[in-house]
């Protein structure tokens, strides 16, 4: 076990056994698909093979005569069914421009490859996919747009037909006087970047299971998302339903990344079929469905400049941000939102003026995925850096270390604010000393000999880094409820959903920690909208810190109960028992005490008899401790590569990274999320092209064509913690899910550059593919 | 429609399947071995990875009859007397599973390459580990487990 960061703690800050493992371990975890239920059908989407094309028809008759197959829903078979034919679920903003609600199935016009006409539902999903080819839609094709600039320049066609643009939003984040500090500064550094950013690709495609019970009339869906809570709001508004005539519930999951929160067409499309039908449905998304039906992030374009003094200061930033929007809203603008609000934020930047406008294009819409348009922002401050470093003279991490936001000045308010109007302010950290830890474990310092040895082998090794401050646990609030049972047993639900984070693991760690540090007496239950009455569910890495202090808060309360409880039926003090596995206990004298069941079935209360202590029946607590302002984790990566200059390939030979995400309830969990978002990150930054051609048909639609790293890409990494415990928050805790992947593809970027110096090589988009490479350097050479 | 017949973790199976379905959907569906995932269905993830006479196979890229007469392997066939195979504690060990949707997979090809190459090399082990995706723990943590129980495992 590793040191805990919690003084006196004997479970959190411990790396204890995980309580998911047991059943995953042995194969009888329970994904959506292991669902099977009697009588169920399967369904198959008929997609659109078009980017653009208005539907003329659909005619279904050719699949209907084929024997199995049960029923072809089009959008006009659902609508007498909803109380809206398109799914309102963008977040709210000043910045829109049109409106992109997307249809629960296309009736009129397709706008992308993959876009959902019509639901086959057939006894096999083998004879689902049968009949989907034989429906037949007349389409006539319309003109396409592919490109997201293009998509802005006057007369281009436009994404929807009977729209007057394509610009779908735009806004400028500012603060500061940006045109006096370019005007008086005397150095200015300009970058023109492409940054591309392809799909989730948890392992674990989509899926649902929806079942009618008629007795209860009762809709239950178990559905791998990320956000259970969302979805159960959604489908009671589309089917007009009451809250409790639906229930969502999220069963294992194989992993969200981003995409998974969102609420898809197929959503309601299963539901509304099990209630019509009468019969269970069945759909898992197949990995080619996921490529053109699942949300992406893709491609923005960055026109950005940097105002600095003499020694490197930064004066202002300011530039344009276009934004590939997809063809739908299917979530909102948060993700150039957040990549503009994540560019300036590890730095004291005293002016910024970043406009972004999304663009709708024939193509998936775009939503977050882990990271949520931060790795693009960070990726542009810190080419800035670079450009300005080496125009000025200075070390890369020097120019850092003059402009990061230094310790002494936290809590630093900066003059931005979130998405949803509340101050930033980077609430603790020492950002130099995580950024000195990294470079002295990668031995920065000793480098310069290290790339002339290399230089004399004709290799070409070269170093990078990048910094990040990340935006944490978004509020307002996540329900948890801990109650202890008449068994004793102590369960605990949650609106926060799992979807292999180990949320079940750090709850019971935070409740045993207050009720006995027992976890196996424990019993966690995430993301079932029966037994959490509210929630809010899994993305802005807030789950440890939203859901963990209800939960430290409720269990705080159930131990007082316990306590009170136990003393008046002891009749000894409070403040001398002590709960120790599944006994409330006299300290010093353990043979005086009673079971948790005694003193739960006790509180429970009996008729026409009084309760034991002054706390009121039960042994229950639920909470939704409601921290709207984030807290602010940070990091430093520092990344090796070599480059071969015959055949493009860029290798990663080390990689440290130095992070702070506060107090680390289990350190070996915080490690395995940080690892998995670096993995994540090397993707992005040389192996992950979700392609498209020219006619917006993607050409990456398997996973052979579309890369991810594999073990044998992976380098050796370093990972430093320093532990500021974040005062927003009584476990003093950050988030940590997502900021594995943010700073590397721009350590990676400065690398690259750095070991193709004598070419003069300017890494200026991502990923970097070896034919990208050998482009950079033929132009630079040329 | 075929008549097959294979045994799956030592029991005897008999199937009545249609040509064209594949291994993995007669053991999830028709033998309800829901262990065994599909993340692809194009041989690439590797979720699917079963031992196939002793061989790790992708059983989304075999059909079902395609099984006839074999003896087949799976995550649930790995406990013996309720006790976990040195691999899987080795996993839980490690921390080398998170939303453990690709562990089954990984479980199945470090079974069938440690069995029959039980002193494999480091860069050996981590080439073959490569022919399986995960997304969530970076590798890393796998390759230290199965390392672990390849020592624990060595005769
Ligand atoms: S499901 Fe078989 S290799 Fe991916
Ligand atoms: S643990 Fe989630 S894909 Fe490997």
């Amino acid at each position: 076990m590793t040191a805990s960061g919690f003084p006196n703690s004997r479970v959190i800050g411990h790396d204890v056994a995980r309580v998911e493992d047991e059943a995953l371990i042995r194969g009888v975890g329970r994904f959506v698909d292991d669902i099977v239920l009697p009588g169920m059908l399967h369904v198959a989407f008929v997609r659109s093979p078009h980017a653009h094309a208005a539907i003329l028809g659909i005619d279904p008759s050719g699949a209907l005569g084929m024997p199995g197959v049960h029923a072809v829903l089009t959008l006009a078979d659902l609508a007498p069914h909803l109380t809206d034919t398109r799914l309102v679920v963008a977040m709210p903003s000043p910045s829109y421009r049109q409106q992109l609600h997307r249809p629960v199935l296309a009736d009129r016009e397709v706008v992308h490859v993959g876009e959902p006409i019509a639901a086959v539902l057939a006894d096999s999903r083998y004879l689902a996919e049968d009949a989907a080819a034989l429906v037949d839609v007349d389409y006539d094709v319309l003109p396409v747009v592919a490109d997201c600039v293009a998509a802005l320049e006057p007369g281009s066609p436009t994404a929807h037909r009977d729209a007057s643009s394509n610009l779908v939003a735009e806004m400028t984040v500012e603060y500061g006087d940006v045109a006096a500090a370019f005007a008086a500064a005397p150095h200015r550094f300009r970058e023109r970047l492409w940054i591309h950013r392809g799909g989730s690709h948890s392992m674990e495609c989509r899926g649902l299971v929806a079942v009618h019970d008629v007795l209860e009339d009762r809709l239950t869906v178990w559905s791998s998302t990320q956000m259970p809570h969302a979805a159960h709001r959604l489908l009671c508004d589309i089917m007009g339903l009451g809250e409790r005539q639906i229930r969502v519930v999220t069963p294992d999951v194989g992993g969200g990344f981003g995409p998974k929160l969102i609420f898809y067409p197929e959503d309601v499309v299963v539901a509304v079929a099990a209630r019509l039908l009468g019969r269970p449905v069945k759909w898992i998304e197949d990995r080619r469905e996921h490529f053109v039906a699942t949300t992406q992030e893709r491609d923005q374009y960055w026109d950005v400049e940097l105002a600095t003094d003499d020694a490197g200061r930064v004066l202002g930033v300011r530039g344009l941000l276009v934004h590939d929007h997809g063809a739908w809203t299917a979530r909102g603008v948060n993700v150039p939102q957040g990549a503009v609000a994540a560019m300036p934020l590890a730095y004291v930047v005293p002016a910024y003026s970043m406009a972004i406008k999304a663009a709708a294009t024939n193509k998936v819409p775009v939503t977050p995925v882990r990271g949520a348009g931060q790795p693009q922002g960070v990726f542009a401050m810190e080419r800035l850096l670079d450009s300005a470093a080496r125009a000025l003279g200075l070390d890369r991490a020097e120019i850092r270390r003059r402009n990061l936001v230094p310790a002494e000045r936290m809590p630093y308010a900066t003059p931005m604010r979130t998405r949803g109007g509340i101050p930033v302010v980077l609430d603790s950290g020492d950002y130099p000393r995580c950024q000195q830890m990294a470079l002295d474990r990668a031995d920065w310092a000793g480098f310069t000999a290290r790339q002339q040895a290399a230089r004399a082998e004709g290799r070409y090794i070269g170093i990078g880094l990048a910094n990040y401050v990340e935006g944490t646990g978004r509020g307002p609030y996540e329900h948890v409820s801990v109650r202890i049972e008449p068994s004793g047993r102590i369960f605990v639900a949650t609106g926060a959903a799992a979807m292999g984070q180990s949320t079940q693991t750090m709850l019971a760690q935070i409740v045993a920690e207050q009720l006995g540090a027992d976890m196996s007496n424990i019993r966690v239950v995430t993301g079932d909208t029966a037994a959490a009455p509210l929630g809010i569910g899994g993305s802005n890495s807030r789950q440890a810190v939203l859901a963990g202090n209800s939960a430290h808060a409720a269990a705080i309360r159930v131990r007082e109960r316990v306590l009170e409880a136990a003393s008046q039926m002891l009749e000894v003090a409070a403040a001398d028992l002590e709960i120790e596995g599944q006994r409330v206990r006299l300290k010093g004298a353990e043979e005086v005490g009673l079971t948790l069941s005694q003193v739960a079935r006790a509180a429970a209360g009996q008729a026409g008899f009084s309760l034991p202590g002054q706390a009121g029946p039960g042994l229950a607590a639920s909470e939704e401790l409601v921290i709207d302002a984030m807290s602010y984790a940070n990091g430093s990566a520092v990344v090796e590569v070599e480059v071969d200059i015959g055949t493009g390939a860029i290798t990663i030979r080390n990689l440290v990274f130095a992070h702070d995400c506060g107090r680390a309830l289990h350190p070996r969990i915080v490690d395995g999320q940080l690892m998995g978002g670096i993995a994540h990150g090397i993707g992005n930054a040389l192996y992950e092209f979700m392609a498209y051609d020219e006619n917006a048909q993607p050409v990456t639609t398997t996973l052979a064509e579309y890369l991810l790293v594999t073990a044998t890409e992976m380098p050796p990494v370093t990972i430093l913690h320093m532990e500021s415990p974040t005062p927003l928050n009584p476990l003093g805790i950050k988030g940590v899910g997502e900021a594995g992947v943010i700073p590397i593809g721009a350590a990676v970027a400065s690398a690259v550059e750095h070991a193709l110096s004598s070419f003069g090589v300017r890494v200026n988009r991502l990923p970097l593919s070896p034919v990208d490479l050998l482009g950079l350097l033929n132009a630079a050479t040329a | 429609m075929h008549d097959i017949a294979f045994t799956l973790n030592g029991r005897p199976w008999s199937l009545r399947v249609e040509p064209r379905r594949t291994l993995v959907d007669a053991i999830r569906d028709d033998c309800g071995a829901t262990g065994t995932h599909i993340g692809c269905e194009h041989g690439v993830c590797g979720a699917c990875t079963i031992l196939l006479d002793g061989e790790p196979v992708r059983s989304c890229l075999m059909f079902a009859v395609q099984a006839d007469g074999r003896a087949l392997r799976t995550v649930e066939g790995l406990e013996k007397d309720g006790a976990l195979h040195p691999l899987q504690r080795a996993f839980i060990d490690h921390h080398a599973l998170q939303c453990g949707f690709c562990t089954p997979g990984f479980l199945m090809l470090a079974v069938g390459v440690l069995e029959r190459t039980p002193n494999i090399s480091d860069e050996a082990l981590t080439d073959v580990l490569s022919s399986n995706l995960c997304r969530c723990t970076g590798y890393q943590n796998i390759v230290r487990a199965v390392r672990a129980a390849a020592e624990e495992m060595a005769p």
